[in-house]
């Protein structure tokens, strides 16, 4: 606890200038992830990621320093020849794009391997430190470090929102872009770079292994809060930021420890919440929707069986068993009875010695669903010539999201008939 | 002997791993299985934590399950919560590694691995840990007999389900209709990946494993048509890949696991330059006013 205030109240230099950086390497990878999330080629930056090693070791085997700008521009050349690679092996052979990309992200990433471990055998003394590289050490983001990852950061914020417009209509419809003469070949040559750029910068805090998460699951996550993209873009920038700051403290607090897995493991959790509790779209709320939706018809079914069985004996508002109502038509009892519950609580039906019986409310609802399946089994046959003995199921499914405006142009329409295609008479 | 012993092991694990990769490469869940093999390290540790040794049965069978859950996470999550598949995969196996580089962090005193074995394994130390029984008969490295035994079990599988995997990866509809379980067979199918992965984890590494499920296989599905003979490709070029990749990785001094994939990846631009370019060759021939004429 002692260690979270000393912290966050910022005293020390160092913890602001790796605060800093983490956030923005972390919400710079996010931002331009939504895109790569839009386009769906979410795993292509798994594939960047893990090709960037062997150009970090290429590039420090070659100039002999850890320079990191030297190394950004070695990462920076393998991670696009990785994406050449897979788009060569895609188009030219009858391999698929997962295969390639699971290739390919493996191959580099064992080169990578094989050199990282021969550096490592060597003795160089410089090389102490390459392998954070691996799993991400916030703690490094100081000095010049710090003030070339964070320029790079700022590039990438600078790129999106300069070019926000025409990325969206290319992430959505490529075709749309061509044909409005957006330059597309450029503006996907320019979303490539700012991928594998933003997997080049996020590596100093996360690390080359987990970095597609950064660029996958903060645009996951945003994706269930709206629809807007912008409003998503800036959602995956924020919630990226945070995992960055909880990375920076993991990294004060356990210098040992590796950095990316706990940004990982941060904004993962961010994003099971979203999946899970998010409003409209998240499981919770499908599921309520779902349900409601299933008790809506389940209702409506009931009262207008109760109408049938009313019709044929000429009582409507005679008390009924359930045992009747099985007969008229079979229902899982379990639903049937919590079904006759709700609308009883409703006030459509009332409840006496176990026997149910429409209210006046009940029954004009119930008579209205009737009037609707009879209405539009009449249309299907009438004008889409359909037999007779098939326009029962349709009905059935439509009567449940007929609107009064629907209603009242049908009986216009059909000029309010007396009876169905079988016969039965309609109830006005 | 230490170098037979590393080769051995090595192919053994290659052979089992392109068996199944043929199948995830034709099946286009080549990525599924990157994910499994990242995910099934949290079972790992936690089989670890547990039992205290990693040869155990408990072990295998822990993160097997984890395996097949990881496949069904990532289904729950593209159909249920409607993510889109490549995210709902990147964003599962991604959690889970995380999670499970966490634990090999927070328990390193107590378990025996640790992030440079997560991420290319320790196939060098095969010889060291010998198998001796309690009358003190030196039976040879253990992690041979772990290799064999997966083998003899991914052999079995693919006798016993050869015709059900056959049918469900090329024409599921059908196999559906004439009663042979899609979903029973890809969860087995998953489950026969994480096993391997997890018996084949100490020795080449989580990352590693998706190379020598994929390459052997790709480079075999390049150089023919048939399934019989891209998996018998896949084992042959998965015993080459295993004998050169020992020696680079020797004479550079760098990991052997490494090695094994530098080599298979060279293996497989060779043969994707040669077929590109005697297609190349063919098309040119076709299309020459000579042969026209």
């Amino acid at each position: 606890m002692e260690l979270f205030f000393e912290f966050f109240s910022f005293q020390d230099a160092s913890i602001i200038s790796v605060v800093i950086g983490s956030i923005l390497l972390t919400s710079s990878s996010a931002v331009v992830g939504t895109f790569t999330f839009l386009k769906k080629k979410a795993l292509l930056g798994d594939a960047v990621a893990h090709a960037v090693l062997p150009g970090i070791c290429l590039a420090f085997i070659l100039s002999g320093t850890k320079n990191p700008l030297i190394l950004i521009i070695g990462a920076f050349i393998t991670g696009w020849l990785s994406l050449i690679t897979i788009d060569f092996i895609g188009s030219r052979t009858k391999l698929k794009e997962d295969t390639a990309i699971a290739l390919v992200l493996s191959v580099f990433f064992g080169v990578g391997i094989l050199m990282l471990t021969s550096i490592q055998h060597s003795g160089n003394a410089a090389q102490t430190g390459l392998d954070s590289f691996l799993f991400g050490n916030a703690a490094a983001l100081i000095g010049t470090d710090l003030i070339v990852f964070a320029f790079v950061s700022l590039v990438l914020f600078g790129v999106v929102s300069l070019l926000f417009k025409e990325m969206k209509i290319l992430a959505f419809d490529p075709s749309f872009a061509q044909v409005i003469g957006l330059p597309v070949k450029t503006l996907e040559l320019v979303l490539t770079s700012i991928t594998v750029l933003a997997v080049v910068t996020g590596i100093q805090a996360v690390g080359v292994v987990l970095m597609a998460a950064m660029l996958i699951t903060p645009a996951a996550a945003a994706r269930f809060w709206t629809q807007n993209v912008l409003h998503m873009t800036l959602i995956a920038g924020v919630l990226g930021a945070f995992s960055g700051l909880a990375g920076a403290f993991v990294s004060y607090s356990a210098p040992t420890m590796p950095t990316g897995p706990w940004i990982v493991m941060v904004i993962s959790i961010i994003a099971l919440i979203s999946f899970f509790l998010a409003p409209k779209r998240g499981i919770l709320s499908r599921n309520l929707q779902q349900r409601s939706l299933r008790h809506l018809i389940m209702d409506e079914n009931l009262l207008k069986e109760l109408y049938h069985i009313g019709e044929k004996d000429n009582t409507p508002f005679k008390e009924r068993s359930i045992a009747a109502i099985m007969r008229e038509r079979f229902f899982p009892e379990g639903q049937l009875k919590s079904g006759l519950i709700r609308l009883k609580r409703k006030g459509f039906l009332v409840n006496k010695d176990g026997r149910w019986k429409f209210t006046q409310l009940g029954y004009e609802k119930g008579q209205r669903m009737v009037k609707l399946h009879r209405l539009w089994e009449l249309y299907l046959s009438e004008y889409l010539k359909i037999a007779p003995d098939h326009v029962h199921e349709d009905a059935e499914t439509i009567e449940h999201v007929i609107t009064p405006e629907l209603e009242a142009r049908l009986e216009k329409m059909l000029a309010f008939p007396e009876t169905d295609p079988h016969e039965k008479k309609i109830p006005y | 002997m230490d170098a037979f012993y590393i080769i051995a092991t090595a192919s053994l694990f290659a052979i089992s791993c392109s068996i199944l990769g043929a199948f995830l490469i034709l099946r286009k869940m080549a990525m599924v299985g990157d994910a499994i093999s990242h995910a099934v390290l949290p079972g790992i540790v936690i089989a670890f934590l547990f039992t205290g040794s990693r040869d155990s049965i408990t072990m295998i069978i822990g993160a097997g399950i984890l395996g097949v859950f990881t496949t069904f996470l990532i289904e729950f999550f593209h159909r249920r919560a409607r993510l889109q598949a490549d995210a709902a995969i990147g964003v599962t196996f991604t959690w889970l590694f995380a999670l499970g580089v966490i634990m090999v962090s927070l328990f390193a005193g107590q378990i025996d691995i640790d992030q440079d074995c997560v991420l290319y394994g320790e196939i060098a130390y095969v010889p060291l840990d010998l198998w001796i029984s309690e009358s003190g008969i030196n039976f040879g490295p253990r992690a041979l007999y772990v290799a064999s035994g997966i083998l003899i079990i991914n052999l079995i599988f693919l006798f016993i389900g050869y015709k059900q995997l056959y049918i469900t990866t090329f024409d599921p509809q059908y196999a559906a209709t004439i009663g042979v379980g899609v979903t029973l067979w890809n969860y087995l199918l998953m489950g026969s990946v994480s096993m391997t992965t997890v018996a084949a984890f100490e020795s080449v590494g989580a990352i590693l494993i998706v190379a020598l499920m994929v390459v052997p296989s790709a480079c075999a599905y390049l150089l023919t048509q048939r399934l019989e003979q891209m998996i018998l490709l896949g084992v042959l070029i998965s015993i080459f890949i295993s004998v050169v990749g020992y020696y680079l990785a020797a004479m550079i001094d760098g990991s052997i696991a490494g090695g094994i994939v530098t080599v298979s990846g060279c293996l497989f631009l060779m043969i994707l330059l040669t077929q590109v370019l005697k297609k190349r060759g063919a098309k040119t021939t076709v299309s020459s006013p000579e042969n026209l004429g």
